[in-house]
């Protein structure tokens, strides 16, 4: 057999790329067998081929990677471990779980607290009115007291008459401003139907002229009222009369009288 | 022979020679299943499988069949080609690009500067267009002699001589 011509023929080179028939690849092998020179030529053409082949690897993983796969297969029998107990898992998820009910303790906590802050600001709301309403009170107070003291007051107490003896009145009068202050804190509340009716007198001749009903006496907090007086007059009485008024004062039901000290 | 005994502990199961035959022929094993798929992450996936294969299947090999190279080579290009069969590969990659082992290899930056690699990158760019198709199809590729022969429209001989005369230059550039 001629070894370079069969080298030449390039069947060792099909050889190893390996697609030989089998029976062709059976009689190559018994010829490397026998010619060291043709084994020597394979193993030249195959270290070739592995050393360009494994050029047309963009990279290629050590054999750790499979080492790891082997020794997962060989154990055959992988023994059942007692389950650990995962404590970080548990701490992790009761840690969370502590967190979102905290969570929620402190959105409730500021539920409550905005609705006492809501309550808070009612209440506070409703103070001012009431410090309202007591400072308009004291300025109205302010203003009778203010009233009472000026110097061109005339006081004039009314005295109760006859069966009313027990019934009392004061009028406030300022010349300066035609007006008078009624204060009626000493009289009953007017019956059903009735009225209390309020007259200037001139004593000679005994003249009434009305000043005015007091249709408000029974609602009225602190009983002072305020009317129009341009009269001369010489004495305060107030009469109790039936609804809406009368012309001339009933004497009868004359509650309380007063004359006006011109002296003073 | 030491590559001789080496298979014969392999074939025994013996982890160490079968560490060694990875060394020997992983990098090429990786390099001929990338060419056919062109995913580093499939072919890292599918070398891993092909050395499996060999593991389990050892006792199939015979020396009498070929060489171990050329047996591990060959389960290699079938489970590449496997592979692209695949439904899954197929969606993945529609436009597979149509590189030749010889554009990945003038493309890589990555080769290690040994004399090897500069020389293969030497030959490839060196090798002409029938020496390039010859060497994809019938190393690469696993084409026989009478596929390749059909496939660049040469005849039998011609395959056979010009892919001598091709592997002869590779030798002289890396041996």
């Amino acid at each position: 057999m001629d070894i370079n011509a069969y080298i030449e023929s390039g069947i060792l080179e099909l050889y190893v790329a390996g697609k030989l028939p089998e029976t062709e690849n059976e009689e190559i092998y018994q010829r490397l067998k026998q010619h060291p020179e043709l084994l020597q030529e394979v193993e030249a053409i195959e270290s070739a081929v592995v050393k360009l082949t494994a050029a047309a690897s963009p990279r290629a993983k050590g054999y750790a990677s499979i080492k790891a796969r082997l020794n997962a297969e060989d154990s055959k029998v992988v023994e059942l471990q007692p389950r650990k107990t995962n404590w970080i898992s548990y701490t992790g998820w009761a840690a969370s779980i502590l967190l979102a009910a905290g969570l929620v303790w402190t959105l409730n906590q500021n539920s409550d607290l905005e609705q006492e802050l809501q309550t808070a600001d009612i209440e506070n709301q409703y103070l001012e009115t009431q410090i309202e309403d007591a400072r308009t009170d004291l300025a109205a107070t302010k203003n009778l007291l203010d009233v009472i003291r000026d110097r061109e007051i005339i006081a004039v107490p009314l005295g109760g008459q006859g069966e009313f003896a027990t019934s009392f009145a004061k009028v406030y009068w300022n010349k300066a401003n035609n007006t008078i202050y009624l204060d009626g804190e000493g009289l009953p509340s007017a019956p059903e139907g009735k009225v209390w009716q309020v007259w200037s007198l001139t004593l000679n001749p005994l003249t009434p002229t009305s000043l005015g009903t007091i249709d408000d006496f029974n609602t009225d907090d602190n009983k002072i009222f305020t009317i129009a007086n341009t009269n001369e007059s010489q004495a305060f009485g107030i009469t109790l009369e039936p609804e809406g008024g009368s012309v001339s004062p009933t004497m009868e039901q004359l509650y309380t009288l007063g004359v006006v000290n011109t002296e003073s | 022979m030491e590559l001789e005994l080496l298979v014969k502990q392999f074939q025994d199961k013996n982890h160490v020679a079968f560490e060694k035959l990875y060394g020997m022929y992983h990098k090429s094993i990786h390099g001929v299943v990338y060419n056919i798929v062109k995913d580093t992450a499939i072919a890292d996936e599918l070398m891993q499988d092909v050395f499996i294969k060999a593991w389990h299947k050892a006792d199939t090999y015979s020396s009498k069949k070929g060489r171990f190279f050329t047996w591990i080579l060959n389960i290699a290009r079938n489970a590449a080609i496997d592979k692209t069969r695949s439904k899954a590969f197929k969606q993945s990659r529609k436009n597979l690009n149509t590189d030749y082992f010889v554009d990945i290899i003038a493309s890589h930056d990555n080769l290690d500067n040994s004399t090897d690699a500069i020389g293969i990158k030497t030959f490839v760019t060196q090798l002409g267009e029938k020496c390039k198709a010859v060497i994809e199809l019938l190393y690469f590729k696993g084409f026989t002699q009478k596929e390749a022969s059909e496939e660049l429209q040469m005849p039998l001989g011609t395959i056979k001589t010009r892919n001598r005369n091709c592997i002869q230059q590779l030798r002289d550039m890396v041996l």
